[in-house]
C-alpha cells in the first residue's frame, strides 16, 4: 500500500488486534489517530476507542486499561508529549507493556509544529524503551515488533516508536501491511500474571518509602539491560516471519570509516548521499545510525565507534546548558574510561524542522575531517546554520 | 449484590475488603467510607484511588489495605485510569479473552483535591465519554494530605494552612466549588450527596450508582479531625450536624429527577456546625450569620426544585 507513516502506524495498530486506543489529536500525529478511529467505526479494528480529552488522561487511560490486561495504544507528539511527562515514568516503573507512537515535533516556544527531537530527548530517562526508524516501512514493522518486546515476560516495559514529524510522518511511500493474522501469529497474547483481576486481588501503584523505593527502580533498571538481547531476538523472529529485520543499528560504509558520521531518523536516509559525496572526494565517512537509543547498547555502540578516528554526531535537539546534544554526551560518556578513543564532534541541526540537506551532511563531515587532520577538536558543539553564528574549525 | 435496597444497617454484608490496620489518622471518614462502599459493591470490584490521604495509608509497600484490586497512578488522572480500566475490561469481554460474563464494577475513591480542582478536567471527560463507572468523592473540604490546604471545596471562611485568619483575611474568600452541580450538568445518569452520618442512604446510593449503566457521581461529606480541627472521636457527629445544619442536604438526580432523600423537618442552626470546629474558631457573630444567609437560600432553592419543604425551617 502506498502509506504515509502516520498511516503505516495505524495499519500496524490494526493488525497487531490492539484492544483499547486512546490518543489526543496533535500535530503531526493526528492522522494516526483518525485513521485508527475509522478502523474502529468501519469494524477492521474491535477495538475501545476512548476519545479522551488530554494526552495526560490519554497515557493514564492506556495506564488503566494496561492494568486489566488489555492490549494498548496511544500516540503523541510535542507538547502532548510534554503533558505526558509525569506519566510517562509511571507507565515504566509500573512495568506495563504500553506501545506509543511519537512523530518528533519541537516544543515550544516558539510554537513550531516540525520536526525536531526535543519533545522525545527532554523525556528520555523516563525508562521507555525509545526506538527511532528512518522510514514508514520500518515504522509499520518496528510497532509490531514493539509490542512483542514489551509483553515478553522479562521486559514489560513501554516501548515508544519515534519517528520525524511531517518528514516522515506525512511523507508516502509503499509499505509492505503485514497480514493480520500473520502478525497474530508472530504476537501471540500472554497472560501477565499481574494485573487487575477481581479472582486474584492485587494492589498497584503502591507507596513505597525509602526502604523500598529504591529497589523499585532498579527493577527497571535491571529489565532495561535485558532489552537490547531482547529486541535482537524479536527483530530476528520478525526476520524469520516477515522476510524484514532491521537489528538495533543501521550503518553505512562504516566499516573502514575514518569520519562516522551518527544520527537519527530520517536524516540518516539523507546521509547515505552525502557520505557517497565525500567518498568521491577522499574522505573515509561512513554512516552509522542507532535504532534502539534507550537502553543504550553500550558494548555495541563502543565496538562499532572505536574503530573511527572522528565521530561527527549529529543532534536533532539542543540540551539547554549543557556541553553537546543528548547523542553527543550519551557516546562520550562511553568512552568515559578509555584511554584510546576517536575525537568527537556535535552538530546541532534541524530544529523547528529546518530542513537538512545532503549538502548540510557533506559539510558536518568535511568540518569534521579537517578537525581529525588537525588532530584536535576546538569547539566540541556547534550550533550548525544558525543565523550568525560561525561554524566549523 | 441484590438489586433491592438495604432496608437496615444489619443488611450489609458483613465480609469485610478493606482491612484494619491501615495508616489513616484516628477518626478518619475516608476509612468509614472505603469499607461501607467495598462492602456495598463486593468482590467483583476494581478500585482506582488518586494520589492522596486515602492512597498513602493504605499502600505503603510491603502492606496493603485492599482486598479488591486496586490501582493508583496520579493526582489528576483518576477518572482517565477508570476510563482506562473500564474500556480495558469492555474490550477483553466483547473479544472473549476475560471478563466473559462477569461484571466488574469500577468504582473511583478521590479526595476533594483529585476531583473538584487538579482531577476536575479528567473527571469532566469521563462524564461526558459515558463511561460506566462510579465516581465517589471524599469531599474533607482542603488538602488533607499535604497538611491542610485550601482546594476548590473548601467552605467560606473556613481556616486552612494556605487561608490564614489574619489581619486582612479572615480564612477562605471564596464560596465552596459546587462540584455536584458539574457533575450532574454532565447529564448523567446518577449524581448524589451522601453523608458518612447516614450510612444507610450512603449504601443505598453506592448501590444505585452501581446498577446504573453508565457513569455515576457521589459527593460524601468526610469531616477530617485532623485538618477541621476536633475531637477525632467527633466524626460521625460533625457529619450529622452538617446534615441537620442544612450546610450539606443529601440529594440525588436520578435520569434527571432530583430527590432530597433524607429530609430534614426541623433545621438547627448553621452556628451547632460551625462552633465545634477549630477551622471555624475565628468566625464573628456576623460571620456566622452571613455563612447561615448563604445556607438558607441554598435551602430555598433545593425545597423550590422538590416543590415541598424538604428541608425545613430553623429551630433554636
Amino acid at each position: 500500500m502506498f502509506l504515509s507513516t502516520n498511516y503505516a502506524v495505524a495499519y500496524a495498530v490494526k493488525s497487531c488486534d490492539v484492544d483499547v486506543v486512546t490518543a489526543y489529536p496533535i500535530t503531526p500525529q493526528t492522522t494516526v489517530v483518525e485513521k485508527i478511529s475509522e478502523f474502529v467505526a468501519d469494524g477492521e479494528l474491535d477495538a475501545e476507542f476512548i476519545p479522551i480529552e488530554s494526552e495526560h488522561s490519554a497515557l493514564s487511560a492506556v495506564i488503566g486499561a494496561s492494568a486489566v490486561g488489555a492490549r494498548v495504544f496511544t500516540a503523541t507528539a510535542s507538547q502532548g508529549l510534554a503533558l505526558m511527562h509525569e506519566i510517562l515514568f509511571i507507565a515504566s516503573t509500573m512495568r506495563l507493556p504500553v506501545v506509543m507512537s511519537i512523530a518528533n515535533r519541537s516544543l515550544n516556544m516558539p510554537l513550531n509544529i516540525h520536526c525536531d527531537y526535543q519533545d522525545m530527548m527532554a523525556s528520555r530517562d523516563c525508562g521507555w524503551v525509545q526506538i527511532y526508524v528512518s522510514s514508514a516501512q520500518e515504522a509499520h514493522d518496528t510497532v509490531i515488533q514493539a509490542y512483542r518486546l514489551a509483553e515478553r515476560s522479562e521486559i514489560l516495559v513501554p516501548v515508544c516508536v519515534c519517528y520525524d514529524g511531517f518528514v516522515l510522518s506525512h511523507t508516502y511511500e509503499p509499505v509492505e501491511v503485514r497480514e493480520r493474522n500473520e502478525v497474530l501469529k508472530f504476537l501471540p497474547r500472554v497472560e501477565r500474571p499481574n494485573v487487575l483481576d477481581p479472582r486474584k486481588p492485587i494492589t498497584m501503584g503502591v507507596m513505597a518509602l525509602p526502604d523500598y523505593a529504591y529497589e523499585f527502580k532498579y527493577q527497571l533498571v535491571d529489565a532495561l539491560t535485558r532489552v537490547p538481547r531482547a529486541l535482537e531476538e524479536v527483530d530476528k523472529e520478525y526476520e524469520r516471519t516477515f522476510g524484514v529485520g532491521y537489528g538495533l543499528y543501521e550503518e553505512y560504509k562504516a566499516e573502514d570509516a575514518e569520519v562516522l558520521l551518527i544520527t537519527m531518523g530520517a536524516i540518516a536516509s539523507t546521509a547515505k548521499i552525502a557520505i557517497d559525496e565525500v567518498r568521491k572526494a577522499g574522505i573515509k565517512a561512513g554512516l552509522f545510525r542507532p535504532r534502539l537509543y534507550r537502553p543504550i547498547p553500550a558494548e555495541l555502540w563502543r565496538e562499532k565507534f572505536e574503530r573511527a578516528k572522528m565521530l561527527a554526531i549529529v543532534d536533532r535537539t539542543i540540551s539547554f546548558g549543557a556541553i553537546g546534544g543528548p547523542l553527543f554526551t550519551d557516546i562520550a560518556s562511553l568512552f568515559a574510561n578509555e584511554a584510546e578513543r576517536p575525537l568527537m564532534m556535535n552538530f546541532i541541526v534541524g530544529l523547528g524542522g529546518r530542513d537538512v540537506t545532503v549538502k548540510d551532511l557533506v559539510e558536518i563531515v568535511r568540518t569534521s575531517h579537517k578537525a581529525l587532520e588537525k588532530g584536535r577538536v576546538e569547539r566540541p558543539c556547534v550550533y550548525y546554520g544558525v543565523r550568525g553564528v560561525e561554524y566549523g574549525e | 449484590m441484590e438489586s433491592s435496597a438495604f432496608k437496615s444497617i444489619k443488611d450489609l454484608p458483613k465480609v469485610e475488603y478493606f482491612s484494619a490496620g491501615h495508616r489513616l489518622c484516628q477518626g478518619c471518614p475516608e476509612g468509614i467510607i472505603a469499607r461501607l462502599v467495598t462492602k456495598v459493591l463486593g468482590p467483583n470490584v476494581i478500585v482506582v484511588s488518586p494520589t492522596g490521604c486515602l492512597e498513602v495509608s493504605t499502600s505503603v509497600y510491603p502492606e496493603t489495605a485492599w482486598k479488591v484490586p486496586w490501582i493508583h497512578v496520579a493526582f489528576e488522572n483518576a477518572a482517565a485510569v477508570a476510563s482506562g480500566v473500564e474500556a480495558g475490561i469492555r474490550a477483553l469481554r466483547r473479544k472473549g479473552i476475560k471478563f466473559v460474563g462477569e461484571k466488574v464494577h469500577v468504582v473511583v475513591l478521590a479526595g476533594d483535591g483529585g476531583t473538584a480542582d487538579i482531577g476536575l478536567q479528567a473527571l469532566s471527560g469521563a462524564l461526558e465519554r459515558g463511561h460506566d463507572f462510579v465516581y465517589i468523592c471524599m469531599d474533607n473540604e482542603a488538602y488533607m494530605n499535604t497538611g491542610i490546604q485550601r482546594s476548590g471545596t473548601t467552605p467560606f471562611k473556613a481556616w486552612t494552612t494556605t487561608t490564614p485568619v489574619g489581619a486582612k483575611w479572615r480564612g477562605k474568600l471564596q464560596l465552596k466549588k459546587d462540584v455536584v452541580s458539574i457533575a450532574a450538568a454532565h447529564r448523567i445518569p446518577y449524581v448524589a450527596v451522601a453523608s458518612i452520618s447516614h450510612p444507610l442512604d450512603f449504601a443505598n446510593k453506592v448501590k444505585k450508582a452501581a446498577e446504573m449503566e453508565g457513569p455515576a457521581y457521589i459527593h460524601v461529606l468526610a469531616p477530617c479531625p485532623t485538618g477541621w480541627r476536633f475531637d477525632p472521636s467527633k466524626t460521625v457527629e460533625v457529619a450529622r450536624l452538617g446534615v441537620l445544619t442544612g450546610m450539606w442536604i443529601l440529594y440525588e438526580v436520578e435520569v434527571g429527577k432530583f430527590r432530597v432523600t433524607v429530609p430534614v423537618p426541623r433545621r438547627r442552626p448553621v452556628r451547632d456546625y460551625l462552633r465545634i470546629q477549630g477551622r471555624f474558631s475565628h468566625l464573628t457573630d456576623e460571620e456566622i450569620a452571613e455563612i447561615q444567609k448563604y445556607v438558607d437560600e441554598e435551602v430555598e432553592r433545593v425545597n423550590k426544585v422538590v416543590g415541598y419543604e424538604a428541608i425545613g425551617p430553623l429551630t433554636k
